[in-house]
């Protein structure tokens, strides 16, 4: 059998048969959702709450100051600035004798200091009550104001993109958004991992003193190879068992939705209702959720998005992961490896700030351009191909930026073979990135 | 016949020649002692034959023809100094592992590993890791998995350390059984009364380069000072004579002379039994391959050497 895939079985399966793995696959997603769940009910649940007390003397605002969820405006007698904190206030507010000439002068006195969400809300609050006040005195109810307000929100701008034939397809861009910055933040999360993982395991085998053996049956190259692909292969297993348990999910959530919901939602398919716009069709506001959320999905291109994620994946893995196996061979302890790998963990953590910036400007010259460099291409590339091929993404685009991350991890692979050779079979002093350059490029 | 020749083997490293100019060649079925001080370059000279390193100059000769490491490395077998095996893995699946990398089916290793576990009485470890393992004992599954594959030429780089009396002679006489059956061993040490009780050939290298070429008792009678020693029943009368000149002697009558140029043992002999004393043992003193070795190298800054820097 060739020696390579025996190499990479023997990394793949002691891998996967690992405890660490299994329990890592299972928690990953949960940690996901209990990361953005922890997130949400923080940014909630995190706002201060406050009891003002208002010190009005004109008597402007009585009446008028509305109470936010989170800000509570009282107008108490005898509280002054001396006294408001041991009356059970949080703050207290001192309006100016007259309104409504721009650059008065509000205080709001506290203990603590307000955060910037409060001292907004605040602000809007006063500017609220002194237009409910001005309305009032022009003769005009709130709520009268306020029905014509929501009856002149008519217009739902509905995107649709020219596509070659004269096709149009409908596109959404928060859900664009969604996938672009999620596929680019996994794949930032799976290089880090995953090369780290490579690391690892190449200096496991020179620590262990058994690289010597290894090399002795099997070329330097075949084993960083055999490694590199092992290694990677558990990392698509593992994304292969999330886009399971994501079916499962999606399944489980039929099972539960009652049938007759189930029919509607088919009902509406075959009508091709714009989501949103009156339905003709009786339905039920579930069946309606349904429909909407696969009328969304549907007007992503799947197949695409998948396909490309999994290239990009494997490009970008294989293009750092065998820098990182460079590294691995020639530390002994992970601290002495940490200088060296800056240079490459840099450039990951750039891609991401730059992926981040992509997916709100796919079309930015920063966001193309990093597309294009294999070193951060499959982050960015992400970003824009939610977009939509070849609407954002030109097809040439897209070739030239695979084929230039193709051309990109043959060399990081060779230029790491070169170093990986010298570095294994290398005990003592750590060389530095200059001597492993002059290893990679020296004949021989 | 020749089953491994070296040719005026160089190897360079930024700063120093690592090895330099080495010839040598090794009969088949043979026990070859490859000695030197440490940073001789046996390391580097053991992996241009494992085909790890590349000579940057001459050839090498592998069973009459010229080394090809891929095809070649299958029938070699190399337990290095610096070895080790994966901690976490099963022992009957790390040699059958390391057996197939050799080109073992798996099949055939599985038969292989079988004969050799029950051999050296390891069948009871199979499924333990080599974490459990105490350092003997993975030392003995080194040399397993370093025979496994019945490779022509095996080479061991201080196989040895680390084991106790009895199972270094359990591996000793596994190297005899297998140099009978016409492998070849290469066999690389500091041990010198190792080397004189196991080898029949040695190379010494110093420096990078040969500085000694042969059998075991050659080299031996090579360095001989042509000292005897003799022991006599009764003290003799006089110890003064032309053939010889007395090194030492003690107070049971035991001499240690050395015998003059132009004269033969012989002669020793005979001014004695001219005295009428009995002799009761003559024999002749060889120096050992320690003296040898330590006669060879001392003073050539042999250690300084291994602290230069490799670029």
């Amino acid at each position: 059998m060739n020696k390579t895939s025996l190499i990479i079985q023997r990394e793949y399966i002691s891998r996967v048969r690992n405890k660490t793995f299994i329990i890592t696959t299972i928690l990953m997603p949960l940690l996901f959702v209990l990361l953005i769940a922890g997130s949400t009910y923080l940014s909630i649940k995190g706002k201060e709450n406050l009891n003002i007390a208002v010190i009005d003397n004109s008597g402007y605002f009585k009446d008028n100051l509305e109470n936010s969820s989170n800000i509570a405006f009282s107008f108490p007698a005898g509280v002054d600035t001396n006294n408001y904190i041991s009356k059970g206030y949080s703050a207290i507010l001192i309006m100016p004798q007259s309104t409504g000439n721009n650059g008065n002068n509000y205080l709001l006195r506290s203990k603590k200091s307000i955060g910037i969400g409060s001292k907004e809300t605040i602000e809007n609050k006063i500017d609220a009550a002194i237009e409910t006040k001005m309305l009032q005195d022009a003769g005009i109810q709130k709520s009268q104001l306020d029905s014509i307000h929501s009856q002149s929100q008519d217009a739902t701008l509905s995107t649709v993109e020219e596509g070659d034939n004269n096709s149009t397809r409908e596109s959404n861009q928060w859900l664009a958004y969604g996938i672009g910055y999620g596929s680019g933040f996994l794949i930032y999360l799976t290089m880090l991992i995953y090369g780290m993982m490579v690391l690892r395991g190449v200096m496991e085998e020179k620590t262990n003193r058994i690289a010597e053996v290894i090399v002795s049956s099997v070329k330097p190259f075949q084993l960083m190879m055999g490694k590199i692909i092992g290694i990677g292969a558990v990392g698509l297993t593992q994304f292969l068992i999330w886009i399971v348990f994501i079916f499962l999910i999606m399944f489980g959530v039929h099972l539960f939705v009652s049938p007759e919901t189930m029919q509607q939602v088919q009902a509406m398919q075959q009508s091709g209702t714009m989501p949103g716009a009156a339905s003709s069709i009786n339905a039920s506001q579930s069946a309606q959720t349904i429909y909407n959320i696969q009328h969304m999905a549907d007007t992503v291109n799947w197949g695409l998005i998948v396909g490309c994620f999994i290239f990009y994946f494997l490009g970008g893995y294989l293009f750092y992961a065998s820098l990182f196996a460079a590294i691995g061979s020639v530390v002994e302890d992970v601290q002495n490896s940490q200088s060296l790998t800056l240079p490459i963990t840099m450039p990951i953590i750039f891609s991401f700030i730059v992926m981040a910036n992509a997916v709100q400007n796919p079309d930015s010259g920063l966001a193309v351009w990093c597309s294009f460099i294999p070193f951060s291409s499959p982050m960015v590339m992400m970003a824009r191909i939610a977009y939509g091929v070849p609407g954002t993404v030109p097809y040439w685009q897209l070739i030239v930026s695979m084929l230039m991350l193709v051309a990109g991890f043959l060399f990081t692979t060779w230029l790491a073979g070169k170093i990986y050779r010298t570095g294994i079979l290398l005990y003592g002093k750590k060389p530095t990135w200059a001597q492993m350059m002059k290893w990679a490029f020296r004949r021989a | 016949m020749t089953i491994l020749s070296l040719e005026h083997i160089k190897k360079y490293y930024a700063t120093q020649k690592a090895v330099d100019d080495i010839s040598f060649s090794i009969e088949q079925g043979s026990i070859f002692g490859l000695l030197g001080p440490n940073g001789a370059g046996k390391t580097t000279l053991l992996r241009m034959i494992t085909g790890i390193f590349y000579p940057d100059e001459g050839t090498i000769t592998f069973d009459g023809k010229r080394f090809d490491p891929l095809n070649d490395i299958s029938k070699i077998g190399y337990m290095p100094e610096e070895r080790g095996l994966y901690k976490k893995m099963k022992i009957g699946e790390q040699a059958l592992y390391l057996a197939q990398l050799k080109g073992l089916s798996r099949h055939d290793a599985m038969q292989k590993i079988k004969y050799w576990f029950e051999k050296l009485e390891m069948q009871s470890w199979w499924n333990k890791k080599i974490e459990d393992l105490s350092k003997g004992m993975s030392q003995k599954l080194q040399f397993v998995t370093t025979v496994l594959h019945e490779p022509k030429l095996i080479i061991l780089d201080e196989p040895f350390s680390g084991l106790d009396p009895l199972n270094a002679n359990l591996i000793k006489d596994e190297i005899f059984n297998l140099a009978q059956r016409g492998s070849t061993i290469i066999f690389s040490t500091h041990r010198m009364e190792q080397v004189e009780e196991i080898c029949n050939h040695i190379v010494l290298v110093n420096l990078g380069k040969k500085i000694l070429d042969g059998t075991v008792k050659g080299v031996k009678q090579d360095f001989k000072d042509n000292e005897f020693s003799i022991q006599l029943a009764e003290a003799p009368l006089s110890i003064a004579s032309d053939a010889f000149d007395v090194v030492h002697s003690d107070d049971n009558h035991k001499l240690t002379v050395k015998i003059k140029n132009g004269y033969r043992s012989n002669d020793v002999l005979l001014y004695f039994l001219q005295q009428g004393i009995t002799i009761e043992s003559f024999s002749e003193i060889l120096p050992s391959l320690n003296e040898i070795f330590i006669r060879q190298v001392e003073g050539t800054h042999a250690v300084t050497r291994s602290f230069q820097k490799i670029a």
